[in-house]
């Protein structure tokens, strides 16, 4: 007898149409434009639904991956997003900013031979279909237990803890200080890379589910923590404040108007609008000449935006080599494909201004590798007599972020680490009875899916607390 | 949204804003701020706050009118709602017995002077005030500053009302006259122009002058660095170490040079905004 003929796999990965890099490098609309029905099916199919999945396990938060394809493959797409949903309750956010390449595809046995299945974009694809077709359903609530947990941040981990604990049956209040909630996701994040009417919808899911948004409301400042737990009644609390303290460089000139941290420069271009300026009231420096500091994906995102906003031309400067960019690959090359120049091995020393205050000039000097440091990459040396300078009249500093000591400071009994992060114990118990935190302000800056995982245990954790 | 209690011009283009807040109200001290949004597509402003009731639930604020966000907050009127305030912020006053305080006002900066004055008053100090403004039409709670000051001294750049001169004329006659060593403390609140010269007035003398700083700002707790500032040999933000700060340790010209970072695209957004109003 004949065996069947197995259907030979298909070695590439089915491509993601995507916007013309040229015209793309000018718009702020989303530049990958989503997988069809056709092609998620033809990508789910590739999946050889292994019976131990190497991929769920590299998953931050265990999302049943065989699982879901196989709906996709049947066709069945909002069943497939159900599912998702069942650990992660933001899949139209993660599909699009997850480091799927170092989390579950880099494990997915295919990519032993071949390209891995592209799970990131099928799980953005059946999120985006759910939520397009409207076919969105509320799941089971646990009856109201009548107990209250307020959580401080709407970042991702935050999110996380309310949508985990409202099914629950508990009472959830976010507290953001902001007037929109989302965290990073909302002011960090560019409309190219996340649109934000997605964040919207993401968070509004949450609120039909039950849970209470407090915005304008900094925690430390309009109420304490103690207060929370000791006047209003709640129960537990979940610090989900996320690192946003911006870090500078302290050189001569960082004072000068068109020199931006990065999270104002993004703050002012996503959350505020600024790119629609002066449709949207904030304003921003429209460099024509931008640099961007350093390498990370805040850097890529940065140098994207500015792009995007007319300038001439925009350079990532970088004190080590092309081999050491802490950006996701997938970052470097959309913004060399829309054109951003990158000069590797360059640090600026100071910066230079006009008599109206705003910058006009940088002072770099060249690099070069040495020893390998602390972190394992090798360390940059300054080139003897190499300085030279670069005209620039918008510098974006993307050096890296800290510990906001705002809501820390002002909490007697959390603990904190030499460098400002909370600390905690087995699932994110803080020192202080009563309070758990997750996300940046305990990693320092990591990935939302970590913030996610970290709000999912904490949400657990503080159940069991308030069942017992 | 906060709702809008009040809102009347105290003298020409100076608005003073009555606003529900109770939550702010209820823990609002001298020198403190808040951040406002006037619309959803309005920037974010701080501005100090002027005065506050508990009981009421209310905030006042006021302010200048210089640009779209003030102008869109002066046209709003009672009954309508801000789309955000946030507070209160930064540190508050440090209310201490320093003897004799001199208070200088200049402009607008009258509003967050008056309750630093009056709980310098109930603290016990002597309060002497100076109040400057261009023209007497600019002027405004005068009576108010007069009843929580044991002096009151008021200048005017045209003479129009008071003393013609500078603000910091009188300032340095007091400190002068002051052969007791009385005056333990100056707080001198205003255009940034006027709170340099009054730390350069000050600064022979050597006695401490606070000043309070409306930087530039964006998020309003320490997340972003527009608000930042040179003060001795470090770089603060006016959000969270501020906004009060030692004048003598300020770097006025960055102060000075940070606060036209955007006066082109000011120019332009009150354009548009003139625009958009006049075609309805
Ligand atoms: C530009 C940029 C791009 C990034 N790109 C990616 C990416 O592609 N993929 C990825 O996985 N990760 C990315 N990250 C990292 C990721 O966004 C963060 O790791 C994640 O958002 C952390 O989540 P969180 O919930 O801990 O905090 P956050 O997202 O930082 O949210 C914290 C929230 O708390 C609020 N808050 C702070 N203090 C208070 C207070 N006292 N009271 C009330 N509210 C307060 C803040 O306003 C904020 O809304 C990026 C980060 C940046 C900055
Ligand atoms: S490892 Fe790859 S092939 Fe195996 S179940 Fe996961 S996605 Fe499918
Ligand atoms: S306003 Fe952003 S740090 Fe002060």
């Amino acid at each position: 007898m004949n065996e069947p003929k197995k259907k030979p796999i298909q070695k590439t990965r089915t491509p993601m149409p995507e916007q013309d890099p040229a015209t793309r490098g000018k718009s702020f609309d989303e530049g990958p434009l989503g997988y069809s029905p056709e092609q998620a099916r033809l990508e789910a199919g590739r999946c050889l639904q292994c019976k131990k999945p190497l991929c769920v396990a590299g998953c931050p938060v265990k999302v049943d991956i065989p699982g879901f394809l196989e709906l996709v493959c049947r066709g069945e797409f909002a069943a497939a997003a159900r599912l998702i949903k069942k650990t992660n309750a933001l899949p139209a956010i993660c599909g699009r900013v997850c480091p799927q390449e170092d989390q579950c595809e880099v494990e997915c046995i295919l990519g032993k031979k071949f390209e891995p299945v592209a799970v990131g974009r099928l799980e953005r694809f059946v999120a985006d279909y759910e939520r397009e077709n409207d076919l969105i359903e509320l799941p089971e609530k646990m009856p109201p237990n009548g107990k209250k947990v307020a959580v401080v941040g709407s970042g991702p981990a935050g999110l996380t803890v309310a949508g985990d604990l409202v099914l629950l049956g508990y009472e959830v209040t976010v507290f953001e200080a902001f007037h929109k909630p989302g965290g990073v996701l909302m002011y960090g994040i560019p409309e190219f890379r996340l649109p934000k009417e997605i964040v919207e919808a993401e968070v509004d899911y949450l609120v039909r589910l039950g849970a209470k948004l407090k915005l304008n409301t900094v925690v430390g400042k309009s109420v304490t923590i103690d207060e929370l737990l000791d006047e209003a009644g709640y129960g537990a609390v979940f610090i989900g404040v996320g690192a946003g303290l911006p870090v500078f460089m302290g050189l001569p000139g960082e004072d000068l108007g068109g020199v931006y941290s990065a999270s104002e420069y993004l703050t002012r271009s996503n959350l505020m609008k600024a790119y629609l300026f002066p449709e949207y009231d904030t304003p921003l420096v429209r460099g024509r000449h931008v640099s961007v500091i350093g390498g990370g994906n805040v850097a890529m995102d940065s140098a994207r935006t500015a792009l995007r906003l007319a300038a001439e031309s925009v350079t990532i400067v970088y004190r080590r080599s092309r081999q050491e960019l802490p950006a996701r690959d997938e970052e470097i090359e959309h913004a060399e494909q829309e054109g951003v120049v990158f000069r590797m091995l360059t640090a600026p020393v100071a910066f230079e201004g006009d008599q109206q205050g705003m910058v006009r000039q940088m002072k770099c000097l060249k690099m070069e590798l040495g020893e390998p440091d602390d972190s394992g990459r090798r360390r940059p040396i300054p080139v003897e007599g190499s300085e030279f300078d670069i005209d620039t009249d918008l510098v974006i500093l993307a050096v890296g972020s800290g510990a906001n000591p705002l809501l820390t400071k002002g909490t007697p009994g959390l603990g904190l680490n030499s460098r400002g992060y909370i600390n905690t114990h087995e699932h994110g118990r803080t020192d202080k009875p009563g309070v758990w935190a997750g996300g940046d302000i305990v990693t320092g800056s990591a990935t939302v899916i970590q913030a996610m995982g970290a709000g999912k245990e904490a949400a657990e954790d503080i159940h069991r607390y308030l069942s017992t | 949204m906060p709702e809008i209690v009040e809102n009347t011009e105290l003298c020409p283009d100076i608005w003073q804003i009555v606003v529900e807040a109770p939550d702010v109200a209820a823990k609002a001290l001298p020198g403190h701020f808040v951040i406002v949004m006037a619309d959803q597509q309005g920037e974010r402003i701080p501005l100090t706050v002027a005065d506050y009731d508990p009981s009421a639930g209310t905030l006042t604020l006021v302010l200048a009118v210089v640009g779209t966000s003030s102008t869109k907050l002066s046209k709003l009127e009672a009954g309508q709602q801000l789309y955000a305030l946030l507070g209160p912020l930064g540190h508050p006053s440090e209310i201490a017995r320093h003897g004799t305080v001199v208070m200088v006002a200049g402009g607008v900066g009258t509003a967050p002077i008056y309750p630093i004055a009056k709980a310098m008053k109930a603290a016990g100090n002597r309060v002497v005030s100076i109040q400057g403004a261009r023209t007497a039409e600019l002027l405004f709670w005068e009576e108010k500053l007069r009843a929580v000051s044991d002096q009151y001294i008021v200048t005017t750049d045209d003479g129009s009302r008071g003393r013609k001169g500078l603000v910091t004329e009188p300032l340095r006659e007091l400190l002068e006259d002051d052969r007791q060593g009385a005056i333990g403390c100056v707080y001198a609140i205003g255009p940034p122009v006027m709170m340099k010269f009054c730390a350069e007035t000050t600064r022979p003398f050597d006695i401490k002058t606070i000043v309070s700083l409306n930087t530039i700002m964006g998020d309003g707790t320490g997340m972003c660095g527009g608000c930042r500032v040179r003060v001795g040999d470090k770089t603060l933000f006016t959000c969270v170490d501020g906004p009060e700060f030692d004048g003598h340790l300020v770097d006025w010209d960055g102060v000075l040079a940070r606060q036209r970072i955007y006066v082109a695209e000011e120019k332009c957004s009150m354009e548009r905004y003139a625009r958009v109003r006049d075609e309805g």
